[in-house]
């Protein structure tokens, strides 16, 4: 034990083999050391929940998605709650709705404007700083700037402020919260990308009179997303919340019983004094699942940070 | 030092520029333009073929641009489409409500957050300090507006201990001279008016310092285990030093830096939470009156929010950047 600070061989499971399999490739290093945190393992099972719960939604949920089944237990002073009337475990809201089923199909509304919005950052954010990254100059300090402009205006606003030039719709939302991520992608990129230029290999490459797209195309971008995924699996969860936080303004758009999460905490507010388990219920999603994803991404910061490696 | 700040200054101005670029050019874009934004569902050909006169939205954009700009500097941000009145002046009458109650989230977070983040780091690899990176973990990622609601149906509807909305009771009659509701009571001695107001603020503030305050902890916990680890803190306490001497002038002063960077940060950010937060609360300051104009579709009073906010976050970060010098001395030789 005492020698393990001396020689730096992974302390190693039988599963490790001898000491000279441990090199592996850098992802295989990396899922290596996921795999023995548990705050990984917490976050990745929260995520895959939510994720089936998402996809499987047609059949898990017992109603349909704007359904009003339980009309008729409707009183002005009185909504039932969770197991307080059979056929509706969680509850009905304000609209007739089943909570639990509108809960679940919740899930499918917040993963696909998560993953959607994040995805119109990264793609966006990533041409841009791959763009400023690989020419330079000042096609590079046009982009920064650029960049600037929208950092200085914080994200929440930002994104409140796209949705509501482009009107209250779902997809509106996607691109305001993606368009607010951009400069994060942008910027990291960017940055990952002006250290990786300097090193060896990408001389080499150059040496060898591969061109600039080729050597930013499979030399540098490959080799510098790393931070870029990090960011991404982090801003999942910021993505998340803050669908949720625009649709709770009134951003979202459709019918006012959509199933979604933010949306049914706006309605919640009415209600607050004889049905708490309204916004108590969509809020607790909305934080497990911001939780999973943060949890998740904290840990594969971690598996990937040069410093924490060397372990 | 003030030719730093002066450079920073200069910075600014093209980043700000630029967004009145944007945003005038934002508004403009709008599906139907401007006249349709103003008129919403009365508009016919007509009425926005008037108002495009009136306003000169039927000149050619440079020039639209300059006029706008011009009145801007001016401190003209137009008139709100829903109050008719200067949006300028709308803000006034309601800033003041969320700076006492951004102010009072600020000090909760600061307050709390830099004594559990530096106790965290002492207990390093401690249960507590797990339970702190847990929590703050936590704290990061429940929503504004769910916390807010559960602050409320915990403390205001349930245990009655605290109003639910607003900034004072309607009873109370109270001189408000600054418009800073607490200090006014304070200054004009209606201490029990002052505390009324107290009172509605306390919850919304909480709600809305969870996401700085774990911020926070995290940062000063960071900070704190990397000073730890520092040479000359060992040496001090080689030497013989008190602990308290190394606790106050070697540790704390030096893990200051990134945890004031953060602090800045935050308060930047406050004021856009507030949105949220206000409209739980019914509070009645600039978030609240946003998301109001965001319903109805009030985009003079949206483009001067965006502005101000970025000019007020612009300002925030320069103090941050100045008080590094009263921190670290040598931050003053460059």
């Amino acid at each position: 034990m005492s020698t393990a600070g001396v020689i730096p061989v992974a302390p190693g499971g039988p599963e490790d083999g001898a000491g000279a399999r441990r090199s592996g490739s850098y992802w295989s290093d990396i899922f290596r050391r996921l795999r023995r945190n548990p705050g990984a393992w917490t976050g990745a099972i929260v995520v895959a929940l939510f994720v089936l719960v998402a996809i499987f939604a047609p059949w898990l949920a017992p109603y349909p998605e704007l359904a009003s089944p339980a009309r008729e237990h409707l009183t002005p002073t009185y909504l039932p709650g969770i197991g307080e009337i059979p056929g509706y475990p969680l509850g009905i809201d304000r609209f007739g709705g089943d909570v639990l089923s509108k809960l679940i199909w919740g899930a499918r509304a917040s993963l696909v404007i998560g993953i959607v919005s994040t995805l119109f950052g990264l793609v966006g954010g990533m041409l841009l700083g791959a763009i400023a990254g690989a020419f330079g100059k000042w096609v590079d300090t046009v982009i920064m700037r650029f960049v600037d402009i929208l950092l200085s205006v914080p994200n929440l606003l930002l994104a409140v402020s796209i949705a509501a030039i482009l009107g209250p719709t779902p997809l509106a939302v996607m691109i305001a919260i993606g368009v607010a991520q951009v400069p994060i992608f942008a910027r990291l990129l960017r940055s990952s990308m002006l250290q990786q230029r300097e090193a060896d290999y990408v001389l080499a490459a150059r040496t060898l009179g591969l061109g600039r797209g080729r050597v930013t195309m499979s030399h540098l971008l490959p080799n510098s997303v790393g931070p870029v995924i990090v960011q991404a699996t982090l801003t999942l969860a910021t993505a998340v919340i803050d669908a949720a936080a625009l649709s709770f303004l009134g951003l979202g758009g459709g019918r006012p019983e959509t199933a979604e999460w933010g949306r049914m905490l706006t309605y919640a507010q009415n209600e607050l004094a004889i049905a708490p388990q309204l916004a108590f219920l969509p809020g607790l999603c909305i934080m497990i699942t911001a939780f999973g994803f943060t949890l998740f991404g904290e840990a594969l910061r971690e598996a990937m940070d040069p410093r924490s490696r060397k372990r | 030092m003030l030719r730093t700040i002066g450079k920073r200054i200069l910075l600014l101005i093209p980043t700000l520029f630029g967004l009145t670029v944007l945003l005038f050019l934002w508004v403009r874009a709008l599906p139907g333009g401007p006249a349709a934004a103003l008129l919403g569902e009365r508009a016919t050909p007509e009425a926005v073929e008037r108002i495009n006169e009136a306003y000169g939205f039927d000149r050619p954009l440079h020039e639209q641009y300059v006029t706008w700009l011009g009145r801007l500097l001016q401190g003209d941000f137009g008139n709100s489409i829903s109050t008719r009145r200067p949006v300028l002046e709308e803000f006034a009458n309601r800033f003041p409500a969320t700076i006492e109650l951004s102010v009072l989230a600020l000090i909760i977070a600061v307050g709390i957050g830099i004594p559990l983040g530096y106790w965290a780091a002492r207990k390093h690899g401690k249960i507590l300090d797990h339970l702190m990176v847990g929590g703050s973990l936590l704290g990061i990622t429940i929503p504004v507006f769910f916390l807010a609601f559960m602050l409320k149906w915990l403390f205001a509807v349930q245990l009655g201990w605290l109003p639910t909305t607003g900034r004072q009771d309607r009873g109370i009659d109270a001189t408000h001279a600054t418009g800073f509701y607490v200090l006014d009571g304070l200054l004009t001695g209606e201490f029990d008016a002052a505390l009324n107001a107290l009172t509605h603020l306390l919850l919304p503030a909480l709600a809305l310092s969870t996401i700085p305050l774990a911020i926070i902890v995290r940062i000063t916990r960071a900070s704190v285990l990397e000073v730890l680890g520092a040479d000359y803190v060992r040496t001090g306490r080689a030497k013989g030093i008190a602990s308290k001497i190394i606790r106050n002038r070697f540790v704390l002063r030096n893990a200051m830096l990134p945890v004031v960077t953060t602090i800045g940060l935050q308060a930047g950010l406050l004021i856009s939470g507030a949105v949220l937060t206000e409209t739980v609360f019914a509070f009645p300051g600039v978030g609240g009156f946003l998301a109001t104009a965001i319903f109805a579709r009030d985009f003079p009073v949206l483009q001067g929010f965006v502005l101000f906010i970025a000019l007020a976050y612009a300002i925030i970060n320069l103090l941050v950047d100045i008080s590094y010098s009263f921190i670290d001395p040598r931050v003053r030789v460059q």
